[in-house]
Formats: C-alpha cells, structure tokens, sequence
C-alpha cells in the first residue's frame, strides 16, 4: 500500500487543480483509430480514443511502454508516417476546427503555431549544423511574419524566459555545446515560441538527470501558465502527473481505460489497471522498461488483442463477460470515466 | 606462459596497425596540403594569367617557331608551331580548363544534390523514377553522352561546361540521396515537422546543410573529373576551339610533332596532371578530416 500512500501525498501537494482547469474544452479529439499496416500485420496501436483538453488545463497521459501514447500524439498533429501508418477514423478538434480535414499547408501552418510538441530526446531533436538561435527564429519569421531582427531579439528573450543563463551566446552556439537539460529547455523555447494554445509533450524528462528532470517539469508548468497553455503531458512517471496535470488518462494497448481529475485516479482509481499502475508507483520511476510487478502477465501483442477486454488476462477482477465483451468507456460520476465491467468501489 | 609471446605478438600487431594507421593519416595529411597548395597556385595562375603572361597567348611569330624550353628567355618555356609563347598558352589555356572546371562542377553538384535530396526525402514512386534515371544515365559511359551531345551542340565555353556537368551528376546524386536516407530518420527532422516546417524546408535548409561535407568532398573530386574531361574532348575536337587555348586542345596541336617536339605535349600533360591530383588530394583530405567518424575516433 506504499503506492497509495505516494499518490495521496502528491495530491495533497497539488490543492486545486481541478477547478482551475473548468475552462471550455480547446482540443477534442474523437474515435482516434490508427493502424500501422506491418510486415507482421495489421497494429491497431490507437483504437478508438478520446478526450478534451480544455484550455489552461494540464492532461496527463499515462500507460506502459507500447500502449499507444507517441503514436495518439503524433497523430494529433498529423506527424504519422504513412505508409506504415493509417489514420482510420476519428476527428481532431481545435477550437472547432477539424485538423484531418485540412490541406498539407494549412496544417503546417497549425503546427508550431496552435499547437506544438516537445520531444523526449533533447540529444537529436535539434538541427546539429544550425544555430540554436537560427533554429528559434525560424518559426518566428515563418509564423508570425517577423523581421529577422526582430525574430533574433525575441529568440534572446524566449532563451532567457526558459532559464537559460546567457541567452545571447547561446542563441550564437550550435547544440552540441549545450547540455541536455539545456537542449531541452532550447526545444521549450522553440515550441512556446509562437505562444502556441496546445502543448505536447511527449516524455519531456524521461531522458535527463533526475535533478534535472524536476526543474524542466517546474519549467513546463510556470510557462503553462505564463503563457494559458494547455498541456497533454505524456509519461511513464506517476509521480509527474500527481504533481502537474489536472486530469489524467489511462492508456492500455491502443485505448484509453479511465479518464477522472487526478484526485480521483490517485484516490479512488475504478480500473484494476489503474490500481496496479498506482501500486507499482516506486519501480516505475527506476527502471522504465521494467514490466509492472504488481500486475502479473505482460501486455497482449497488438497483432493478436482478445476480443473482449485487453486487460482480461492479467486482471484479477475479471468476469466471464469480459472476455468477450469490450468494455465502453462509461461515466462513473464526477468527470470520472473508465471501461471495466467490474470497477473497483468508489 | 605458452601465451605470452601470442599476446606480445597481438600486441605488436596492434601497435603497428595504429602505428600505420597514423602514418596513412599522416601521409594522407600532407599529401591533401600539397595538393591544396597546388590548386590554390593554379587558381591564382589561371585568375592573374593577364597580369603574368609575357606574351599573346594567340599572337603568331613565325620567326621563333619550335623553340625549346629555356632556349630563350623571352619564351621561357619555347613556342608551338606557329612561334605561339608556350608559357602564356599554358597559363590562359588553366583559365579556360579550370572556368569549365568549375562551371561543370557546380552544375554537377546542383544536379546532384537536388536529385539526390528530392529522391531521399519524398521517397516513393518520386524516389523510384529518379533512381532509374541515374540507373540509365549510368549505363552510358560518360564520353560516349558527351561526344553525342557535343555533335550536336556547338562548343562554347559555357556549352561545354553544361555538358559535362549535366553528363556527371549521378553519382552525387546518389551520395546525397543515401545521406538523406539516413538523415530524414533523425528526430530534428520530425521536431522540425512539429514545428510547421513543409517539405522544402526541411530538405533545403534542414537536411541540406547536414550533407555539405560529402557534397564538398564530391565537389572537389568533380572539378578534377571535369577538366580532365575537357581536355579529353577538346583533344577529340569537340571541345574548347582554337585559337582559344585550352590544355586539351594544345594537347591536340602537339600531336603532330610528337617525336620530334614533345615538350609541346608533355607542359600541358602535366599541368593536367598536376591539376587533377591536386583536387584528388584535396578532395581526399576532406573526406578524412570531415568523415565524423573518423573524427570521432579522434
Ligand atoms: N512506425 C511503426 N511501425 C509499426 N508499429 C509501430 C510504429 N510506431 C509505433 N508502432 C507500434 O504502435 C504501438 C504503440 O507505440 P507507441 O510508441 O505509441 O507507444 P508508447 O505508449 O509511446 O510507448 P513508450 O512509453 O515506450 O514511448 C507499439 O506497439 C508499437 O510497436
Ligand atoms: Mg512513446
């Protein structure tokens, strides 16, 4: 019971999330189906998710290694390579707009702009052979039509705005100079560069130092506010999401098990996954390909999902029925969704 | 104890296999700085020919015909047939071979590195269709395309130079292509996606710079290629046309009078030789001392 005991003082640590974020809903996306055609054949990696980012709001996006949350963020931006990829089905709303419905242009021009992602490799996400600063003032000028020198002045002071110490030579450096906590806070400043509305961020700490883990995430949520961004801040870090995000969703092989503010997850989790997620809180946080002792089995193979429940074989509240039923996401009450035929007690 | 001269024999072999791969480096080293000494000489021969020749380099003086080098001091390296000062005829004959040189070169590393980037990036039937045009193109040897189309098209400067450049850009092409293969792969070129950069972004001003060290090697053996090239065609009479003197085409005029002049052929054979090896070293060099894993291995 150490996992309850973790998450409960993290809530308490993060008050009054929850109502901060009752804004109107900015991002909606609906029935998100993506396969990926394989030589092994067809992966339905995303099948059939859902959620709203509302706007300020901070949505965590948590799950194993494999259960669809790159492949969910990339397809939002349309960022999938296809072939192997395949968008199925499904809507990506912004402010209203469906972004799978618009031309190659338009949906440059939404990138960067609207919405921009963060990646978790700070080492190669950046231009080797271009200048930190070149590459910040590059979307500048191409989004917000700025001057060259103007886009060079506003680079000094976005270096400066995510904490990098003498931002005037280091918009001169190339990225190989820098370290990775600074690369990252470069990759920061480039997405928050055109004040976008939505913030993805995929595993944004995962590859640094612990001790600088916590001041980018510190970073991530003072520029979320400054700046009234949402955020889908995706990781494999329990501890991450009780500290930052609002709401949190669950992940399991390609769907989204249970969505609830993050009180609720941490305090009264109704999936069994979540509960084995929770209780497997420390180990998750060391090693992160480790397999989840707490819940026996391992994830089904993509290739071959029974038809009931994913969950079914490694769940020790499983039914008959869910074997061969699949559970829809349903309202448990209080924003707090979840699929399971047999939900744990509130 | 059996093994302890096995061990110091292993030893000694990798001792000499650095040793020798420092030396190679070494070699390889000087070898690119000569050869860098050389085109700049060369280049600053050929850019101040005016200001350095001591003669016409087209002004016929029958009265010093086939004079040998060193015979007389105001023609320090003799005269040709029509009494033409060699000197002069060497140094505005480098202007013309290194002009077309170079023009031929950056049609070919344009060429090139289009194809190759358009290939690598779009992929696809896009990537299928060049690749089988640089597959076609190979099957004909170079001279065959370029005596085909110099019959057709006539021999100016500029002319020439197109030709040759547009008859040797496949390879670089296919250089810049695998790089960009490799490349595209890379995260920087997804965050930049994220970020709204469309496709001719990325493929020029983010993947392109990242292939200007293989471009800049290919760059500088194409230069070689190309005025060896020349002096080829204009030796066949397709090229450079007197009384415009170009290293191949003294070349041409020296042949009549082989056996009994042949410093005539032998000074721009060797001036055509200097040049292509000074750009092959060069060339060399920088693909050591750009190639990152050799500089990795530092
Ligand atoms: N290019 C691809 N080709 C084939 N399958 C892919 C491809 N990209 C992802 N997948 C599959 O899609 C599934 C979901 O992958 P995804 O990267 O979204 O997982 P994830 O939740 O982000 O995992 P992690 O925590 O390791 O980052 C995986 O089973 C993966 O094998
Ligand atoms: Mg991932």
């Amino acid at each position: 019971m150490t996992g309850t005991a973790v998450a409960r003082g993290a809530i308490t640590g993060s008050g009054e999330p929850a109502q901060a974020a009752a804004g109107e809903p900015l991002l909606r996306v609906e029935d998100l189906q993506v396969r990926f055609r394989t030589a092994a054949g067809i992966l339905p990696a995303v099948d059939g998710v859902g959620f709203e980012l509302r706007s300020g709001e901070t949505l965590g996006l948590v799950g194993e290694s494999g259960s669809g949350k790159t492949v969910t963020s990339l397809a939002l931006l349309r960022l999938l390579e296809s072939p192997p990829a395949e968008i199925r089905a499904g809507r990506v709303l912004l402010e209203g707009r469906d972004l799978f419905t618009l031309g190659e242009r338009e949906m440059a021009d939404v990138r960067g702009r609207d919405a921009s992602m963060i990646f978790q490799e700070p080492m190669t996400s950046l231009n080797p052979v271009l200048s930190v600063g070149y590459q910040i003032a590059e979307p500048l000028v191409r989004h917000l039509g700025m001057s060259q020198a103007a886009a060079r002045a506003r680079t000094v002071e976005l270096l400066e705005q995510v904490g990098i110490p003498n931002p005037a030579r280091a918009a001169a450096d190339y990225p190989h100079r820098l370290s990775g906590g600074m690369r990252q806070r470069v990759m920061i400043a480039l997405a928050i560069a055109c004040k976008p509305k939505v913030l993805v961020a995929d595993e944004p700490t995962t590859a640094l130092d612990v001790t600088i883990q916590a001041q980018i995430l510190a970073l991530l949520v003072d520029l979320q506010q400054a700046l009234g961004m949402s955020m889908l801040l995706i990781t494999h870090d329990l501890a991450v999401i009780a500290e930052t995000a609002h709401r949190v969703a669950v992940m399991y092989a390609g769907r989204i098990v249970e969505i609830a503010p993050v009180e609720a997850i941490f305090g009264a989790p109704r999936h069994p996954y979540t509960k084995g997620l929770l209780r497997s809180i420390p180990r998750i946080e060391r090693t992160r390909e480790s397999m989840l002792p707490e819940i026996p089995g391992t994830v089904p193979s993509l290739a071959a999902l029974p038809p009931g429940c994913a969950f079914v074989d490694r769940c020790p509240r499983a039914l008959e029925r869910c074997r061969t039923d699949r559970p829809e996401l349903a309202a448990m009450g209080h924003g707090h969704r979840a699929s399971c035929w047999n939900p744990a007690d509130a | 104890m059996t093994d302890a001269p096995a061990i110091a024999a292993s030893l000694a072999t990798a001792h000499e296999s650095q040793a020798r791969r420092v030396l190679k480096r070494f070699v390889h080293h000087h070898l690119a700085l000569v050869g860098g000494c050389v085109v700049l000489a060369l280049c600053l021969a050929a850019l101040f020919a005016p200001a350095i020749a001591p003669h016409d380099p087209i002004r016929l003086d029958t009265s010093f015909r086939f004079l040998a080098p060193f015979q007389n001091p105001a023609y320090l390296l003799g005269t040709d047939e029509l009494g033409r000062d060699t000197l002069s005829r060497l140094l505005y004959g480098g202007r013309i071979s290194l002009t077309v040189g170079l023009v031929a070169m950056a049609t070919t590393v344009l060429t090139g590195a289009v194809i190759g980037i358009v290939s690598g990036y779009l992929g696809g039937w896009v990537d299928t269709v060049l690749m089988r045009f640089v597959d076609t193109m190979l099957c004909f040897p170079q001279v065959f395309l370029l005596l085909v189309v110099a019959a057709f098209v006539p021999p100016t400067l500029l002319s020439i130079s197109l030709i040759i450049g547009l008859t040797s850009w496949m390879e670089v092409a296919r250089i810049v292509r695998s790089e960009i293969l490799h490349l595209k792969q890379q995260d920087f070129v997804q965050a930049a996606r994220a970020l709204g950069a469309g496709g001719g972004r990325i493929m020029f001003r983010e993947l392109l710079p990242n292939t200007m060290a293989p471009i800049l090697v290919a760059a500088t053996l194409k230069v070689a290629g190309a005025v060896l090239m020349e002096s080829y065609i204009s030796y066949l009479g397709y090229g450079v046309q007197p009384p415009l003197a170009s290293w191949g085409n003294m070349l041409t005029n020296a042949q009549g009078y082989f056996d009994t002049v042949p410093w005539l052929a032998i000074l721009p054979g060797v001036m055509i030789t200097c040049t292509v090896m000074g750009f092959n070293f060069l060339g060399d060099g920088l693909r050591d001392a750009l190639d990152p894993r050799l500089r990795m291995e530092g």
